[in-house]
C-alpha cells in the first residue's frame, strides 16, 4: 500500500459510495445480497480506519494524514482533511459501531432493507467526514448532511410516534446548526479563511468571542445534548429503531463534544473561560437533575436516553472545568486530566450506551414492548442475555474495571481540584447511575416471570451473542487497560491546552 | 450591422417565434409534435448563438438602450436551458391529457423574448418594453385552460394586479425621467450621483421598488402569487415559477444597482423590510397549505425574500450571491413543479400534498429525486439550495447585517418544517390507494432526473457557478 494513499478520503467515501450502491442496487437483488454487501462495506470501512490508526503517530499532537484540495476556489474553501488524537478515537468508534449496527439489523428489518442498510452506511461516511474535516464549511456540510439519513431512519423504521420524534430531532439540530453557520461566516470575515486552523489563530475581542461561543453552544449543546435543550433526545431515542438509537447515542452525541473541543474551546478560549460558570452549571444540572429524571422512567429506552444526557454532562464538565482547575492549581497540565477524562467518557459511553440500546432491542424484538412493567423474571428464560446485560448495566453505573469508570473517575478527580462541591455533585452520578440502571435491571430480569410472553422467550442466538460479546470485550478492555486510548490523544490534549491557555484577545 | 449582431439572440428569437407560429398554422392536424420540436429547436438555436458569441466585454447598442454583457449572457443561457426543459415537462402534461395546447410553446417563446429584452435593457423604456412582452404572454398562458374556472380567475387576478404593478413602475419611471431628463440608465446614474439630491428621485424610487416587488412577488405585494400558482395549469406554473425570476432579478440589478446606485442608502432600507416580511409571511403561511402548488407559491415568496438579502448587501459579491441564488432557485423550483407534472395523470392533477403520500413505495427513484429537490429548497447541504443560502448569508454578514442573517436563518428553520412534511409524506406514509398510476413518459422522467441531479451536482461542486456569478458581477460593476 503506498504511503500517500488518501486514507481519510477512503474512510469517508467508501461507506458513502457503498451506501448509495446498496440503496440503488439493493432493489434488484435479494435481501441476502444486500446484507452481505452492507457487511462488506462496513467491514472494509472499519479496516480502513484501523489502517488509519496504524499510520497514526501518537507522539504528534498536530494534524496528521492531511489531505488538501481546492474545492470552492472563489472563497478558498478547501476539501481539507486531517486527524489528531481527538478525532481518531471517534472515527474508530464510528466504523466499529456501524459494523455492529449492520449486524443488529440483519434479520430484524423486513421493510425496505436496502434503504435501511444504505442509510447507515451513508451516516457512517458523513460522520467520519465530520471528525476529519479541517475546513469549517466542509465540516458544516457533513454535519448537516448527516441529518438526512438519520431523519429517514427514525421516520421510516421508528415506533408509533416516529414522525413527531424525527421532525423534532431534525428541527432541533437544524436550529442549533444555523447559528453555528452565522458564527462561521462571521469568523470568515475576521480570519479571511474557512480553515479551522486559521480560525484558531485569529484574535477576537471578548464580546465577539462571547457571541461566537453562544452560537456554537446552541449547535453543540443541542447535539450533545445539554439541559435544557435535551428534550429531542428521549423522543428520538424511544422512537428510533434499535440501530438508530445506537448510532445516535454512540456517535452523534459525541459530535457535540467534539465540536466543543474543535471549535468552542480553541476559537473562543477567553469566552470559554468567562462563561465556564454557565457550562459547569448546566453540566451539573444534567448530571444530577437528569439522573433523577432517569430514575422515574417506565420506558427502558427513555431511561437509557436520560442516562446518556446525564453521562454527557460529565463530558462538558470535564471540558469546561479546565479553566478553574488551572486558576486554582496554577498548572494547566492539571486540566489535561479533565479533558482526557471527557474524551474517555465519550468513547466509553459509545460502547456502553450502544450495548444498552442493543440489549433493549433484543428484548423489544421478542416482546415488542419497552415498558419495564411488561417484563420481570427474564433471567429465567434468557440466562446468557441476562449475564451480558448485567455487565453493561454495571458499566453504565460506572463500576471500576469497566470503561464507564475511567472517564467518570478522571473527571471527578479533576473537579476536586477546582471546587470541592463540583466533585460532590458530580459524584452523585455514581449513586444515581447505579440506582436507575440497577433498579431497571432488577425489575426486568429478576422476580416472578411476569407474563406468558416472557415465559416463552428464547435466549439470544449466535448473531446477538457475537454483537454483545464484541461490546463486552471492548467495555472490559478499555476499563482494565485504557492506555492505548490515552496514548492516542495525550499529545493532542496537550496541544489543546496550549491553545486554550493563551488569550486570543487582540 | 454591428448592432444587429449584438442583439442577435433577441433578433433570432423574435424571428423564430414568428416562424413557429407559422408552423403551428400550417402543420398537419395530427402532427402535434411539429410545433413542440420547432419551438425546442428555436430555443436550442438561440442558446447556441448565446454560447458561441460570448461577449468579451460590455457593448451598448441602439443608442445605449440595449446592453450586452457577461451577466446578461449568463442569465440568458440559463434562461434558455430552463425554457427548453420546461417544454419537455409541458409536452408530457398536455399529451397525457390529449389536449392540443400548442400555444403554450409559442407564448413561452414570446415570454422568453421579453425576458431577454428585460435582461439586456439599459434604458427605462427597454425595461418596460421587455416587462410588458413578458407579462402579456404570461397572462395569456395562465388563461390558456379556458374551461377551468380557477385558471380564469387566476388569470384575471394576475392581469389586474400585474397591470397595476406595471402602472406603478411606469409612474416611478416617469418621475425619474421628469427630474433627470433621461431614460438611459448610465446617464440617470450620473445624474443621481452627481446632481443635487431631489425629493422626486426618492419618490420615483419608491414606485420603482413597488413595481419590482410586485414582479418578484415579495410581501406585501405577493397577493397574486398563491392564486396564480394554484390556478394556472401546472406547466404554466412551472414556467412562471422558474424562468421569469431570472428576468426579475436582472431588472432589479439594472434599475437599482445601475440606474439608482446613488440612492442605495434608501433602497437598502426598503429591501430590508420587504425581505424580512417575505421570509416571515412566506414561511409561516406555507405551513398551513394542503395544496402543494400553493405551498410552493408561499415558498417562492420566502425565497424571493432571501434573494433580496443579497441585493441589500449592496456589494459586488452580494449581487453575485443573489444571481447564484436566482439561478439555483429557478432550477430547483422547476424540478419541484416538474414532480407534480410527473405524478399527475389525465384524470388527476395530483396537486394535493396527499398525492405525494407513499411515493417512496410507488416509485423509489422519483421519491429520491424529489427528496433532493425538497432538501435543497429547505437549504440543507450538500444540495445546491444550501450554497445559495450560504452565499447570500455570507455577504449579508460581510455587509455588517449579522442580525439580519440571524433573522433569515430563523425563518429558514421555520421553513424547514413544511419541506420536511413533504419528505414525511413521501417516505413515512403509506400510498393512498386512490392515487393514480404514474404513467409519465420516459423523456420527461429523464428530464426530471437530469434536473434533480443537477441540483445535487451543483451542491457538491458549487465553485464554478459561483465564480461565473462573481465574474459577471465584477464585469458589471468594474
Amino acid at each position: 500500500m503506498s504511503a500517500d494513499l488518501p486514507l481519510l478520503s477512503i474512510a469517508i467515501w467508501l461507506p458513502i459510495v457503498g451506501g448509495l450502491w446498496v440503496i440503488f442496487a439493493g432493489r434488484r437483488v435479494s435481501d441476502a445480497a444486500v446484507r452481505k454487501d452492507s457487511m462488506l462495506f462496513a467491514l472494509a470501512s472499519f479496516a480502513a480506519s484501523l489502517v488509519l490508526w496504524q499510520r497514526f503517530d501518537n507522539a504528534n499532537g498536530g494534524m496528521q494524514l492531511v489531505e488538501r484540495m481546492a474545492w470552492i476556489k472563489p472563497f478558498n474553501i478547501e476539501y481539507s482533511l486531517g486527524i489528531d488524537g481527538l478525532a481518531l478515537p471517534l472515527i474508530l468508534l464510528t466504523t466499529f459501531t456501524t459494523v455492529l449496527v449492520v449486524l443488529a439489523g440483519w434479520v430484524v428489518i423486513k421493510d425496505r432493507l436496502s434503504l435501511y442498510m444504505g442509510c447507515f452506511l451513508l451516516l457512517e461516511g458523513l460522520m467520519n467526514g465530520v471528525f476529519a474535516a479541517q475546513d469549517a464549511i466542509l465540516f458544516y456540510v457533513f454535519w448537516e448532511a448527516m441529518l438526512i439519513p438519520m431523519f429517514l431512519i427514525i421516520g421510516i423504521w421508528g415506533g408509533p410516534q416516529r414522525v413527531y420524534a424525527t421532525i423534532k430531532f431534525f428541527l432541533y439540530t437544524f436550529m442549533g446548526s444555523v447559528f453555528m453557520l452565522v458564527a462561521l461566516l462571521y469568523l470568515y470575515g475576521k480570519a479571511g479563511s474557512f480553515a479551522i486552523a486559521a480560525m484558531h489563530e485569529v484574535p477576537l475581542t471578548l464580546a465577539e468571542q462571547q457571541w461566537i461561543f453562544v452560537a456554537f453552544l446552541l449547535a453543540f449543546a443541542v447535539k450533545i445534548p445539554m439541559w435544557p435543550v435535551h428534550t429531542w433526545l428521549p423522543d428520538a431515542h424511544v422512537e428510533a429503531p434499535t440501530g438508530g438509537s445506537v448510532v445516535l447515542a454512540a456517535i452523534m452525541l459525541k459530535m457535540g463534544g467534539y465540536g466543543f473541543l474543535r471549535f468552542s474551546l480553541p476559537i473562543a478560549p477567553d469566552a470559554s473561560a468567562s462563561l465556564d460558570w454557565l457550562m459547569i452549571g448546566l453540566s451539573l444540572i444534567a448530571v444530577v437533575y437528569i439522573g433523577f429524571v432517569a430514575l422515574v422512567q417506565q420506558d427502558m429506552k427513555k431511561l437509557i436516553a436520560y442516562s446518556s444526557i446525564s453521562h454527557m454532562g460529565f463530558v462538558t464538565l470535564g471540558l469546561f472545568i479546565a479553566f478553574q482547575v488551572a486558576a486554582a492549581s496554577g498548572d494547566w497540565h492539571q486540566s489535561a486530566t479533565g479533558i482526557a477524562g471527557a474524551m474517555v467518557q465519550m468513547v466509553s459511553h459509545g460502547f456502553i450506551s450502544g450495548a444498552m440500546f442493543l440489549c433493549v432491542g433484543v428484548l423489544y424484538d421478542r416482546v415488542h414492548s419497552r415498558q419495564i412493567g411488561d417484563y420481570g423474571g427474564v433471567v429465567n428464560t434468557m440466562p446468557v442475555f441476562a449475564g451480558f446485560m448485567m455487565l453493561f448495566s454495571m458499566a453504565n453505573a460506572g463500576l471500576p474495571g469497566t470503561s464507564g469508570f475511567v472517564g467518570e473517575f478522571l473527571v471527578i478527580l479533576t473537579a476536586f481540584k477546582a471546587n470541592f462541591w463540583y466533585a460532590v455533585l458530580a459524584s452523585m452520578t455514581l449513586i444515581l447511575g447505579a440506582a436507575y440502571t440497577l433498579w431497571m435491571y432488577k425489575r426486568v430480569m429478576f422476580g416472578e416471570v411476569a407474563s406468558a410472553a416472557v415465559a416463552e422467550l428464547q435466549d439470544i442466538d449466535g448473531r446477538e451473542r457475537l454483537i454483545l460479546l464484541t461490546l463486552a470485550v471492548a467495555v472490559l478492555a478499555f476499563g482494565l487497560y485504557p492506555a492505548p486510548l490515552f496514548d492516542m490523544m495525550n499529545a493532542s490534549v496537550d496541544q489543546l491546552i496550549i491553545q486554550i491557555s493563551h488569550s486570543k484577545l487582540p | 450591422m454591428n448592432e444587429i449582431l449584438t442583439v442577435l439572440p433577441e433578433a433570432s428569437m423574435a424571428a423564430l417565434a414568428c416562424l413557429v407560429l407559422l408552423v403551428e398554422v400550417f402543420r398537419a392536424p395530427d402532427n402535434r409534435a411539429a410545433t413542440f420540436w420547432a419551438a425546442a429547436m428555436a430555443v436550442i438555436i438561440v442558446l447556441a448563438e448565446i454560447a458561441l458569441w460570448f461577449p468579451q466585454g460590455t457593448t451598448l447598442a441602439f443608442n445605449g438602450t440595449y446592453r450586452a454583457d457577461v451577466m446578461a449572457t449568463v442569465l440568458k443561457a440559463f434562461l434558455m436551458v430552463i425554457v427548453l426543459l420546461s417544454f419537455f415537462y409541458a409536452r408530457d402534461y398536455f399529451e397525457r391529457r390529449g389536449r392540443a395546447v400548442q400555444e403554450f410553446f409559442i407564448l413561452a417563446l414570446f415570454a422568453a423574448l421579453g425576458m431577454m429584452v428585460l435582461i439586456s435593457a439599459h434604458s427605462l423604456l427597454t425595461i418596460y418594453l421587455g416587462l410588458e412582452l413578458l407579462s402579456l404572454s404570461m397572462y395569456a398562458m395562465v388563461a390558456m385552460d379556458r374551461d377551468s374556472p380557477s385558471a380564469s380567475e387566476a388569470a384575471m387576478k394576475y392581469f389586474v394586479l400585474g397591470a397595476l404593478a406595471s402602472g406603478m413602475l411606469l409612474y416611478g419611471m416617469s418621475m425619474l425621467y421628469g427630474v433627470s431628463g433621461t431614460l438611459d440608465l448610465s446617464v440617470l446614474a450620473t445624474q443621481v450621483a452627481g446632481g443635487k439630491a431631489h425629493l422626486l428621485y426618492t419618490f420615483g424610487l419608491v414606485f420603482v421598488v413597488i413595481g419590482l416587488a410586485f414582479k418578484l412577488g415579495v410581501v406585501p405585494f405577493h397577493m397574486w402569487v398563491p392564486d396564480v400558482y394554484q390556478g394556472a395549469p401546472t406547466p404554466v406554473t412551472l414556467f412562471i415559477g422558474s424562468a421569469p425570476k431570472l428576468a426579475a432579478f436582472a431588472m432589479a440589478i439594472r434599475l437599482l444597482t445601475d440606474g439608482l446606485a446613488g440612492l442605495a442608502g434608501e433602497w437598502t432600507t426598503m429591501l430590508v423590510l420587504l425581505s424580512v416580511a417575505s421570509m416571515a409571511i412566506g414561511n409561516l403561511v406555507a405551513i398551513a397549505q394542503t395544496n402543494i402548488k400553493r405551498m410552493l407559491a408561499y415558498s417562492t415568496i420566502s425565497h424571493m425574500g432571501f434573494l433580496l438579502l443579497g441585493l441589500l448587501a449592496a456589494s459586488t459579491a452580494g449581487y453575485a450571491a443573489s444571481m447564484f441564488y436566482v439561478i439555483v432557485y429557478a432550477v430547483m423550483s422547476m424540478g419541484a413543479f416538474g414532480a407534480i407534472i410527473l405524478l399527475s395523470s389525465a384524470s388527476t392533477e395530483s396537486e394535493r400534498l396527499q398525492d405525494f403520500a407513499g411515493l417512496a413505495k410507488r416509485s423509489p427513484w422519483l421519491a429520491f429525486l424529489m427528496l433532493i429537490l425538497i432538501f435543497s429548497l429547505a437549504g440543507v447541504p450538500p444540495f445546491a439550495g444550501f450554497w445559495a443560502k450560504w452565499f447570500v448569508l455570507k455577504e449579508v454578514v460581510a455587509a455588517g447585517y449579522s442580525w439580519l442573517a440571524i433573522v433569515a436563518v430563523l425563518f429558514s428553520l421555520i421553513g424547514a418544517y413544511y419541506y420536511l412534511r413533504v419528505i414525511k409524506l413521501m417516505y413515512f406514509d403509506e400510498p393512498d390507494p386512490a392515487c393514480a398510476v404514474i404513467n409519465a413518459g420516459d423523456d420527461v422522467r429523464l428530464v426530471f432526473t437530469v434536473n434533480s441531479l443537477a441540483v445535487l451536482l451543483l451542491g457538491l461542486l458549487p465553485g464554478t457557478l459561483m465564480s461565473v456569478c462573481l465574474a459577471a458581477m465584477l464585469a458589471y460593476n468594474g
